[in-house]
């Protein structure tokens, strides 16, 4: 009992000098998104599978396109795997997985952080909770996208001159193609958010995996079960369907235009998030 | 300065925290004292802001931990299930929560130095030892240089020496002015550190006292005394703060609040012969247990009005 009252007396100097020389500390929002970049920076998973999502993007494209030149060459050009193909779709064909490896990395930016804990720590110094989210979700769009760019612009590029002199060859120049390529990066970019955000809304690793590759893969199969007359409408506002719609170089009639399907994707992005912005200010941690 | 006020959380139809009421001051160590699943870690959960409550409410320094501009300068934790990512070095996870409140680089070097994790910082965390990564811990929460430091179970896993090294800590942190607040199951340890204790069995408030007045009000040292006539030595001794129990017809007392010699020199001053005169210091441990097992007898904030209470009556009539 006395020890209690008078153990500050006895170092009376202390209590009057610790608060005195304290530095002032403040979080800000683009403190949080340091924050954020050094922690996504310093996982060997996130090095890992942005390399794999550039080699996927890279690698497959580049073996579409030489799958072409060796069929064509081969003498069938009627073949359905070739028929009415061109440059861009040939290159970005790789863009199928690439955007599994940046959805899934997606993930792990907020799930990885409820299975291992380090949430705890997060949310401590961040209480509002809030930007620690949109802090995810902003650096995640950012390094995707590049990632998409340069994917992209590399397995054109390369690409291109790949099927040069076949009936599937396009310039830089020629109408759609530089959109196309270009959109190849917001379109891993929404993907990359629409998994940062099934993460934080599910808190699972597996869970959010198994959501995305759901969506991406499985429910536009799925559609097969739908009334034909209803298919086209429903199908083309499907998440991976407004997606391929930014990259495609033509439109069929049943697909959206590249805006309007950037708008659609963004949009199941934009929803996403605030499901996750939801459950994230709304229930423990 | 943390203050509870009728602090509740219930998951679903379990009462984890029964309206807790209590405040951890500066200057001092406090224990939170409590045996598993009595609530402790949940309460320092909802400080953080980490649960919200069922009801009541818990502020820091006079506000909600959330409504701090620098969270961590305000309350540094350590909790007692891990929050790290294993596949981050130490300096870097240091560095990445340095990097939210705009704290430098050098204080992350400090709290590295300070905690002795200088050769492992570099590591991943996940490959770190039980011990370690309780330092590590420990580096997080002191990183902003905290006014308040809250601890869950900080000795878990630690050996002799870091045991030693954290009881330096707190003493060390409180004679600052801070305000240390420390959850352990382990009396003994809390004995040791803590100047003031808030016990909690499921989910409530058992006791908020000193260590000294609880051992006190469990028993204290108690004499043992054998004599010839105990029903004289009995009146011989009867004052205030002394409490003498004993069965009838036997020649045993058990006396607390005098002193072996004081019982004596009074017995030999009014002729009666002793067979036995033992103290018998009683247990933390034990006076704990003692606690926590009747925390059915022992409700919320009447605890220590109910035990001022019998203490005042027994003087007079303790009579077995």
């Amino acid at each position: 009992m006395t020890t209690t009252t008078t153990e500050p007396a006895i170092n009376p100097a202390a209590p009057a000098s610790a608060p005195a020389a304290r530095p002032v500390y403040k979080v800000t929002f683009w403190r949080v998104v340091r924050s954020e970049w050094a922690k996504f920076w310093s996982l060997r998973s996130s090095w890992i599978t942005l390399v794999l999502a550039l080699v996927f993007v890279l690698a497959f494209g580049l073996i579409r396109d030489w799958r072409y030149t060796v069929v064509i060459n081969g003498g069938h050009p009627h073949d359905p795997e070739v028929l009415g193909a061109n440059a861009v779709g040939l290159s970005l064909f790789g863009l199928n997985f690439g955007q599994l490896a940046i959805g899934i990395l997606g993930v792990l930016v907020t799930a990885g952080e409820y299975s291992t804990g380090m949430i705890r720590s997060t949310l401590a110094a961040v209480p509002r909770r809030l930007p620690v989210l949109w802090s995810k979700a902003v650096i995640f769009f950012v390094v995707a996208l590049l990632t998409g760019l340069v994917g992209a612009f590399a397995a054109f590029g390369i690409g291109s001159g790949i099927v040069s002199g076949t009936a599937a060859a396009r310039a830089w120049s020629d109408p759609g193609v530089l959109r196309a390529v270009f959109m190849a990066g917001p379109y891993l970019a929404l993907i990359g958010v629409c998994g940062v955000a099934l993460g934080a809304l599910l808190r699972s690793v597996a869970g959010g995996i198994g959501v995305l590759v759901g969506v991406l893969l499985l429910v536009p199969g799925l559609m097969e079960l739908l009334p034909t007359s209803w298919q086209n409408d429903v199908s083309q506002y499907l998440p991976s369907h407004a997606g391929d719609s930014m990259y495609a170089l033509h439109q069929d009639p049943h697909t959206l235009s590249a805006g309007a399907g950037f708008l659609v994707l963004a949009g199941w992005a934009v929803l996403a998030l605030a499901g996750a912005a939801y459950r994230l200010v709304r229930s423990d941690a | 300065m943390i203050e509870a006020q009728q602090l509740t959380k219930r998951y679903g139809e379990r009462t984890a925290v029964d309206r807790l009421d209590f405040t951890v001051k500066p200057g001092t160590v406090t224990g939170f004292l409590g045996p598993n699943g009595a609530g402790k870690s949940t309460t320092m959960r909802m400080i953080l802001g980490l649960d919200a409550p069922t009801s009541g409410s818990v502020t820091v320094n006079g506000r909600r931990y959330a409504g701090h501009a620098a969270p961590l300068q305000e309350v540094g934790a350590l909790l007692e299930a891990k929050s790290i990512h294993p596949g981050r070095s130490a300096f870097h996870h240091l560095n990445s929560l340095a990097l939210s409140h705009g704290i430098p680089r050098r204080r992350v070097e400090e709290v590295i130095e300070l905690t002795g994790i200088q050769a492992v910082a570099r590591k991943r965390a996940g490959a770190f030892s039980l011990g370690m990564g309780q330092r590590l811990g420990i580096a997080a929460a002191l990183l902003g240089d905290p006014a308040t430091v809250m601890l869950d179970e900080p000795v878990n896993g630690l050996d002799p020496e870091g045991v030693l090294w954290i009881r330096n800590l707190l003493t060390g942190l409180a004679a600052e002015g801070r305000t240390v607040f420390v959850s352990s199951h382990l009396m003994s340890e809390m004995a040791l550190t803590a100047d003031h204790l808030i016990v909690v069995g499921r989910g409530r408030l058992l006791a908020d006292t000193t260590v000294a007045e609880l051992i006190r009000k469990s028993g204290g040292d108690v004499v043992k005394v054998a004599s010839s006539d105990p029903a004289r030595l009995r009146e011989v001794l009867a004052g205030p703060g002394v409490e003498i129990t004993g069965r009838s017809g036997s020649e045993e007392l058990q006396v607390t609040g005098v002193t072996a010699r004081e019982i004596g020199l009074k017995a030999s001053e009014h002729g009666i012969a002793l067979f036995e005169l033992t103290t018998k210091g009683v247990s933390l441990e034990e006076a704990f247990m003692e606690l926590t097992r009747d925390d059915v007898e022992y409700h919320g904030r009447t605890t220590t009005q109910a035990v001022q209470d019998t203490e005042a009556a027994e003087p007079v009539g303790s009579a077995a």
